[in-house]
């Protein structure tokens, strides 16, 4: 393989876990908050859906974006209701949620535009474009670096850029403000945090919140930055590998962006693969597709490292007595 | 130490179910009210579609087949406090023990085909269930996650499986061998004109089978009493000398050969081949099934069959309301699952508030007071 | 004696006035008086108990100051100004502070992050954690209270833990520090440090409330003391004007007579042996280190101590229930295997019966009815069906026998367990596990939770099984009913065996010091107290 070749994996690798990164830290506060979100995929396929949606009527990428963002936001709120305030399962409300979507979409997309469950295919303006860095085609003549940064850095979304930036954004606000603190104590402790006299309420659904908008970001990257309008089932279990990644990643961001861009090059390998053989030996295409549900298998079983959640996840608080 | 009073049994069992599924109609309907059709047109169209002549009604049961085996296979699981949600794949993998089968004895006679087909898509339903059962056993890592991750595991396994292994070398479209008539399982059509051109089988006879037996099994074996304690508080299991580990393993494995049988209906007794996505996320409807009913045998069983209507319904109003999809039934289903599972909280304690109003002699102030005044 | 009333204690003013005074407070749970016309006051810069039995309704007259609960009705005076104190940030505000009886630490946050946690200045976290660290560096040496500020909750002992949580307080300003049940979990030398650190902040000027059902405790440092008794107070009194005998009284409500009416024990043969005996928890830390005794037929051996020593886990390794513990537990002179997560129901099929600790939750599953929980344990015996099937039937018809048996009330074995009450649940165990004719019967707590009625009747069927020839072994923590059941004593304090008493010539200041870990005659004579000692 040449450095083109290389180059053009990698740069595809980067697209491709460009959403999964996005849904990861997007699950990354709820779950510290401590609540489980198997619902990222629901929220990224009706972000998707709006997104296309109203890019296509509009003509506008970001209020395209907007949408999605709002439909994700309102979706995780409905999910924060059924979790928070009503205490109930989380899990199945992540269930219903992910088959809320999925029927929801396809529904509304086929009674509104009539064209099988596709948003009309969005025209100039209608869908973000990859912005080229400075200097971008200057130095693409440079050997090595020169591709490097043409190539893999430079001509990407805008999207992208927001989301590898959310990674220090997160772990600075996980680790160094206020509201860090207390959602990494939510998620640990929501008895010691409600001692604190800080509202435990008000802190997930804080968390809820953000991890709506970030599944709204990733959904609409799905239909108006790397595709041109909605398609059935658009998203295609990746807020599943995005949950695969965060379990890998044991909850922690810098460690979520690693993960997410391993499993992306395992999709733009497996994408490659499929008209290549490497060297004599033949890996099954689905071999590598499986692979990131495998790996996080076996990290969960604590065979490769131990991921350990956070220790309230999953329960709803009450006060007790 | 609140002193919430329960409700009545019935009303546990019946009313509430009843609630969330008119609630989730209410909202379904209010959707198909914002694309501008008539919801009660679409109702019409589906009980007519689901129930007014026997071929919708075959359609009706066969569905309900499926979600009898997936509903039974979350009931199971959660009797023992574990939450199966891999129905999906294990369905999905069992299916390559149900075609192994059938087409290995298709030349004998369904007779014998199909109760070697049901152990074999049972053993690889339950094997695809008892990996994730060990791992929680054995090595802590929770089923929720590890089903999820083996869906999406056999989906890859059945791509390969079926495009590498199975697929004959003179076909293009991805499917096995089609299974000879004599190994297929007959379908009621056959002995019933009723059920006009439904695929409507004896898998049914499984399905009410498996409906018996997993009563018989919760309710009146040891085993089911173990799992039972298990569910309610593994300490006290522990304290009973039963073995959790075993019993997480053994459950699953019952769970996943449950979720199995939807293979025998699909492979043996519908696509007569085993062709990609046949489950078609029965697992999922399996789900709001076990809610719905309860975890439940006649609960199940009522359920599935109010499913198997929405679907058989739904694909009827497709022809008849083009404006609505068959989608829209996935959206009752999840309305279903979200209000029966995740928002009990919403109905529950107003219903609590109404029978302690209207009924205040009930059982539970009789036992307050009897028990007050043993005290003292 | 004549107790004063509430109300003339609060009549003279104290000299530094009142830091707190409350009014006619009710809380209800539902059915449950909780809290009943509430008074007490607390005058500034004292150290002021609390006691009264589980259930008395300290804790949650605590919660309503602590701003955890509202109460339904009176008034709360802080510093002589009416304030409703609605949530605990507001309490704080107010300079209450709280140490909870289960500590509300995030475990994996260092001990600065925890103090901060909820003070925080602003934003960002940095100068926040900079103030504390240096706020942290003085409170230590004002009160003499050293912590680690970068060590992490889970790495430091249960006693450094609580000095954390009572630095949070004092970082958010706490005038007054209300401690529920601080001791509980601290060993003797722990539990010292604890009172050496309150009688400072005595001197400081800061006020104290220390809940507690510890008399002793009481007798050693509080100023003065209320007692509550069912949801009311009963009684504030001087500390000095006062003694253990009359607080008891006042606690229970009549002079208790814990004297069990038994002869003397004639022991058989062995029947339950214990050698070397380690036992790890849950966490992996070793709870019980080399124990071993015997316990024969005809006789009930009693093991006492603090809570927390050891005792669950000893209980819960002896009748099976833990696979990882090490040594030999022999039962019927038949090594019991402890190894699998099923060894409860080979302890069983050997003859052993176990009254668990804590019935809520290990003895029942408080969701099933009772006749379900009556064959609890026994689910496999061939009694209550052939084969893997169950017989509802027989299953019933013993239920129905034990109900009658030991007198459950309501006598109906439908009916969930859950709404029983705790003597009649307790019954319900006891009645399965006793019925069953065991050869051993290992007892936790008999009588935790259970009405007076209860307990005399638990006491006399314990007595009957032992004059039956059974062997017994009880744990409690109750040092009385330990007293007045066995007939050895032994006695444990972290995961070792202290000594062996007699309870018949062995006074309470004796045992005492054995439960905080101090065995004079093993000093006085090496090897006196058996090999249980030896490091």
């Amino acid at each position: 393989m040449d450095l083109s070749a290389i180059l053009s994996i990698l740069d595809a690798t980067i697209r491709l876990s460009t959403p999964l990164l996005l849904a990861c830290l997007a699950g990354l506060y709820s779950e510290r908050a401590g609540i489980f979100d198997i619902g990222l995929e629901g929220k990224m396929l009706a972000a998707a859906f709006a997104a296309g949606a109203v890019a296509a009527i509009t003509g506008s990428a970001w209020i395209g974006l907007a949408a999605g963002m709002s439909v994700s936001l309102a979706t995780a709120l409905l999910q924060g209701v059924a979790a928070i305030t009503l205490r109930g399962n989380q899990l199945i409300a992540g269930v219903a949620i992910n088959m809320l979507a999925a029927g929801l979409t396809t529904f509304l997309g086929q009674t509104w535009f009539s064209q099988g469950g596709r948003t009309p295919p969005l025209g100039e303006g209608g869908r973000f474009v990859p912005i080229n860095l400075p200097f971008a085609n200057e130095v693409a003549g440079v050997p090595i670096i020169g591709p490097i940064y043409y190539e893999l850095i430079s001509g990407h979304y805008i999207l992208v850029y927001i989301a590898f930036l959310m990674v220090a954004v997160t772990a600075y606000v996980l680790y160094r403000t206020r509201f860090g603190l207390r959602l990494r104590a939510v998620g640990e402790s929501p008895k010691a945090v409600d001692t604190a006299g800080i509202s435990v309420v008000k802190l997930r659904y804080q968390a809820v919140i953000i991890t709506g908008l970030l599944c709204g970001i990733a959904g609409a990257y799905f239909s108006i930055a790397q595709g041109s309008g909605f398609g059935n089932n658009m998203t295609a279990g990746k807020g599943y590998i995005a949950l695969a990644a965060l379990i890998f990643a044991k909850w922690k961001p810098v460690p979520a962006m690693f993960t997410c861009l391993l499993f992306g090059f395992l999709d733009a390998l497996q994408i490659r693969l499929q008209s290549a053989r490497l060297g004599g030996v033949e890996i099954p295409v689905q071999a590598i597709q499986a692979l990131p549900y495998v790996l996080t298998v076996i990290l969960l079983a604590g065979f490769i490292g131990k991921a350990v959640g956070p220790k309230a996840g999953g329960v709803a608080y009450t006060k007790e007595r | 130490m609140s002193a919430r009073r329960p409700i009545p049994r019935w009303a546990d069992v019946a009313l509430l179910p009843a609630i969330n599924l008119l609630l989730a109609l209410i909202v379904s309907g209010l959707v198909v009210l914002f694309v501008g059709e008539n919801p009660f047109h679409a109702i019409q169209v589906i009980i007519y579609g689901a129930f007014g002549y026997g071929e919708g009604v075959g359609y009706t049961l066969y569905y309900a087949t499926n979600f009898i085996f997936t509903g039974l296979a979350v009931a199971v699981a959660a009797h023992a406090g574990l939450f199966n949600i891999g129905g999906d794949g294990q369905a999905y993998v069992a299916g390559l023990g149900a075609i192994v089968v059938a087409l290995a004895l298709d030349q004998t006679h369904w007779l014998i085909a199909m109760p070697l087909a049901v152990i074999a898509a049972g053993a690889v339903g339950g094997f695809w269930a008892f990996v994730p059962g060990w791992l929680q056993a054995k090595r802590g890592s929770h089923v929720v996650i590890t089903t999820i991750m083996f869906n999406f595991i056999a989906a890859a396994l059945m791509v390969y499986m079926v495009n590498r292994v199975l697929k004959p070398a003179s076909t293009m479209a991805p499917e096995s061998e089609t299974i000879d008539v004599a190994g297929r399982v007959p379908q009621l059509r056959q002995f019933f004109s009723f059920f006009g051109y439904s695929p409507v089988n004896l898998s049914i006879v499984i399905a009410i089978a498996a409906l018996i037996g997993v009563y018989i099994l919760i309710w009146h074996t040891k085993f089911g009493y173990a799992m039972r304690v298990l569910g309610q508080n593994p300490t006290a299991s522990r304290y009973a000398g039963i073995s959790n580990s075993r019993m997480i393993m053994i459950t699953m494995t019952i769970s996943g050969a449950l979720a199995g049988m939807v293979a025998i209906n699909e492979v043996m007794g519908v696509q007569n081949r085993l062709v990609l996505d046949f489950v078609a996320g029965a697992g999922f409807v399996g789900i709001a099934v076990a809610l719905m009913g309860r975890n439940h045998p006649i609960g199940i069983a009522l359920a599935a069959v109010l499913f198997g209507a929405l679907y058989q319904g739904g694909q009827e109003l497709q022809f008849v309301i083009p404006g609505i999809t068959r989608e829209m039934i996935v959206v009752i289903q999840a309305l279903v699952i979200l209000f029966t599972g995740a928002m009990e909280g919403l109905f529950r304690p107003a219903l609590e508030r109404a029978f302690m109003l209207f009924s205040p002699e009930q059982k539970a102030d009789a036992i307050a007071a009897s028990t007050a005044k043993t005290e003292s | 004696m004549n107790p004063q009333r509430p109300e003339t204690a609060a009549a003279s003013a104290p000299a530094n006035g009142w830091a707190i005074e409350l009014e006619q407070i009710n809380k209800r749970f539902g059915a449950v008086h909780a809290n009943k016309d509430i008074d007490l006051s607390i005058a500034r810069g004292t150290i002021h108990g609390i006691v009264g039995e589980n259930g008395a309704g300290k804790s949650t007259l605590m919660s309503i100051l602590y701003g955890f609960y509202t109460a339904d009705s009176g008034t709360i005076r802080v510093n002589g100004q009416v304030q409703s104190i609605t949530d605990s940030s507001h309490a704080l505000s107010l300079g209450i502070g709280m140490v909870h009886q289960h500590f509300m630490l995030v475990d994996n946050f260092s001990v600065l992050e925890n103090i901060v946690l909820g003070a925080e200045d602003s934003g960002f976290l940095k100068p926040s954690l900079d103030r504390a660290r240096k706020e942290l560096d003085r409170l230590e040496h004002e009160y003499d209270l050293e912590v680690d500020p970068d060590a992490i909750i889970e790495d430091i002992s249960v006693g450094q833990q609580q000095r954390v949580e009572i630095l949070k307080a004092l970082y958010r300003g706490a005038e007054t520090l209300i401690l529920d049940e601080p001791t509980g979990v601290l060993t003797p030398k722990e539990a010292d440090d604890l009172f050496r650190v309150l009688r400072t902040l005595r001197e400081q000027g800061k006020t104290v409330i220390l809940i507690t059902h510890k008399l002793r405790e009481i007798m050693a440092i509080t100023d003065s003391v209320s007692v509550m008794r069912q949801g009311q107070m009963v009684a504030t009194v001087r500390t000095s004007e006062t003694s253990p005998e009359q607080l008891a009284e006042l606690m229970v409500g009549r002079r208790v007579l814990l004297r069990v009416e038994k002869d003397q024990a004639k022991p058989g043969k062995t029947l339950l042996e214990v050698q070397n005996l380690v036992v790890k928890d849950d966490m992996g830390i070793t709870r019980v280190k080399d124990v071993s005794f015997a316990v024969r037929a005809g006789e009930i051996v009693g093991i006492a101590g603090v809570s927390g020593n050891g005792q669950s886990e000893l209980l819960e390794a002896v009748s099976g229930m833990r696979d990882q513990a090490s040594g030999n537990v022999i039962l019927n002179g038949d090594a019991l295997s402890l190894k699998g997560d099923d060894g409860a129901a080979r302890a069983r099929a050997a003859g052993l019966a176990h009254v668990p600790e804590d019935r809520q939750r290990m003895g029942l599953v408080t969701n099933f009815s009772e006749w379900e929980n009556a064959i609890l344990g026994y689910q496999n015996s061939s009694d209550y069906g052939q084969g893997p099937f169950l017989d509802i039937g027989a299953a019933k018809k013993r239920a129905a026998e034990h109900v009658k048996l030991f007198d459950v009330r309501p006598a109906n074995i439908n009916l969930k367990t859950s709404l029983f009450s705790g003597g009649n649940q307790q019954k319900i165990v006891l009645a399965r596990e006793m019925e069953r004719d065991p050869d051993v019967l290992v007892i936790g707590q008999p009588t935790r939770g259970v009405d007076i009625g209860a307990i005399e009747f638990i006491h006399n069927e314990i007595i009957k099984m032992r004059d039956e020839g059974k062997a017994i072994l009880l744990v409690s923590v109750e040092l009385d009913e330990i007293r007045s059941l066995a007939d050895r004593i032994i006695v444990m304090f972290d995961g070792v065996i202290v000594g062996e008493a007699d309870p018949a010539s062995a006074s309470e200041g004796e045992l005492g010091l054995m439960m905080a870990g101090i065995n004079d005659k093993a000093a006085a004579g090496p090897g006196a107290a058996g090999q249980e000692t030896k490091p």
